[in-house]
């Protein structure tokens, strides 16, 4: 418990030490907004249409990707813990469970999820 | 004799109960201490190490470098922010207040909260949580969450391009770095991170020098450093993620970056390369920060060393080296040596001893295990660069040969 109140605090901390410049910067900087200095920064040509367009679809796949990954690979932390307690039989389940992992992989590899054309 | 910060914490416990405050208050006023100590230990840092990169980044390049502000430019930085101070934070037209305000913050506080789990020597450690490891992953990937958040609400093509490009990479270096997060928890048995660095009676480096490298290349990639710097790009989308940031508020971005490239260092010294381990410091615990400070300065040179030389990637060629490169070869590495690890304890006797002799056999077994992976790794590497060598060297030729200028068209 004391272990996590210490988190909580380094939080609070953490997020004050960054908010604390900003806002003296606010504080005691300038304030002009005008219409030419807030517009969208775009190399001195005026923007056309939204900026929310639709983007290229590939990124969302790696995203897919890496959420199996993600999942999947914390399963392994509380083997890995456990690793020195455990016989050789579950050591290659957790093997196995990696190469299905690595199997999904292959997968995305193969379908042409992984080239960024 | 008795580790320095032991002394004064309780002498802090002691003059507070002194005065009559409960033991719930004392470890709360302990905690603010400890982070506000932490966080100014980084901030005074963050003035010297920018410093540092700026002179050195400068001198790879063949410039001069912060030359004018103190000697050698050593006031440079302070020179810098007192002029960020008076800038104004300029709010661009459409942006969402909130998260607009919010990403810098939640980049700074990404970094610092990593250091709540970063033992300093054996006894100073913010907090040895029990899964530390598991924690410092949560913590760090933060950082990611203030990229989109930056490059969202600042309602700017460029700033979201930016974004997408940098979530898309930091999310796929987030897997290599992870598996081989593995790799000292199953030597150690356990995520305290305090604890990994108590088992390394010989640095895990020596045993698992595969897995340091691909840690140490996946980590370098999520600070966003440049081979790696898809994020910012400033040839291609200008500033990327923070193009619409200023004053303050850029700062903060700034500030980030050094310090995270500066934190991911201190990992690798903690997990990889024994953290405050050093001699003597069995005697005198005190002497570790001085260690642990030594290591990561080293690798933090490293990774400016990498800054200054290396050029930015393409972004497929980036997540082709994370895809198909580090992922698979962490997986067969991970799994090889853990079954080659296992085997070998039932054959070996006192195979998982931790004294200095009784780690040999171990750390001897592993080695071996990643000097045949990192072989197969090296082989497969060239034979890939060769192969793409011979493919653009192909093609050059074709477009000296035949300019026409309807065939640039397509």
């Amino acid at each position: 418990m004391k272990e996590w109140t210490f988190i909580a605090i380094i939080a609070v901390v953490s997020l004050a030490t960054p908010a604390a410049p900003i806002l003296i910067g606010k504080l005691i900087g300038p304030r002009k907004p005008n219409t030419l200095k807030n517009a969208t920064y775009e190399c001195g040509v005026e923007t056309v249409g939204d900026t929310w367009v639709q983007f290229k679809v590939q990124y969302y796949i790696f995203a897919l990707v890496f959420l199996v990954f993600d999942i999947e690979v914390v399963f392994l932390y509380p083997w890995a813990v456990a690793y020195n307690q455990l016989p050789l039989f579950g050591v290659i389940e957790g093997v196995i469970f990696i190469i299905i992992l690595a199997a999904a992989l292959i997968y995305a590899w193969r379908k042409g999820a992984l080239e960024w054309t | 004799m008795e580790d320095l910060f032991i002394i004064i914490y309780n002498w802090l416990v002691s003059l507070l109960s002194g005065w009559g405050v409960g033991p719930v208050l004392v470890d709360i006023i302990l905690g603010v201490l400890g982070s506000v100590l932490i966080v100014a230990y980084l901030l005074t840092l963050a003035l010297f190490i920018i410093w540092v990169e700026r002179k050195l980044v400068a001198r790879i390049q063949d410039r001069i470098g912060p030359n004018r502000v103190g000697p050698w430019g050593l006031f440079q930085n302070i020179a810098d922010v007192l002029k960020l101070l008076t800038k104004e934070i300029i709010i661009p037209d459409g942006a969402d207040l909130v998260p607009f305000m919010l990403a810098p913050m939640i980049a700074v506080a990404s970094v610092f909260m990593i250091w709540a789990a970063l033992p300093f020597t054996r006894n100073a450690v913010g907090t040895n949580v029990s899964i530390g490891v598991l924690y410092i992953v949560a913590v760090s990937s933060l950082s990611i969450m203030a990229v989109l958040m930056a490059g969202w609400s600042s309602n700017n093509k460029y700033a979201l391009l930016g974004a997408f490009r940098g979530v898309a990479m930091l999310v796929s270096y987030e897997v290599p770095m992870i598996l081989t997060l593995l790799v000292p928890v199953f030597l150690t048995g356990s995520m305290r991170v305090n604890e990994i660095v108590g088992a390394q009676t010989i640095w895990y480096v020596i045993a698992m020098p595969i897995a340091a490298v691909i840690f140490y290349i996946a980590n370098h990639a999520e600070a966003g450093r440049s081979p790696f710097d898809m994020l910012e790009a400033e040839s291609e989308i200008v500033a990327g993620f923070h193009i619409e940031y200023s004053g303050m508020a850029f700062a903060m971005f700034y500030l980030a970056e050094f310090l995270h490239a500066f934190t991911i260092s201190a990992l690798t010294a903690t997990l990889f390369f024994g953290g405050w381990r050093g001699p003597f410091v069995e005697q005198v615990p005190t002497l570790g920060i001085i260690y642990f400070f030594i290591k990561t300065f080293a690798i933090y040179l490293f990774n400016v060393w990498a800054r200054g030389t290396l050029v930015r990637l393409r972004i497929d060629q980036i997540m082709s080296f994370c895809w198909k490169f580090l992922v698979p070869i962490a997986l067969i590495l991970l799994v090889l040596s853990m079954l080659v690890d296992k085997i070998a304890t039932g054959i070996i006797p006192n195979y998982l001893d931790t004294t200095l002799l009784g780690m040999l056999p171990r750390t001897g077994i592993l080695l071996l295990v990643n000097l045949v992976v990192g072989a197969l790794a090296f082989g497969w590497i060239a034979r890939t660069g060769r192969r793409e060598r011979e493919r653009l060297e192909s093609r050059q030729i074709a477009p000296v040969e035949r300019p026409a200028a309807g065939q640039q068209a397509k």
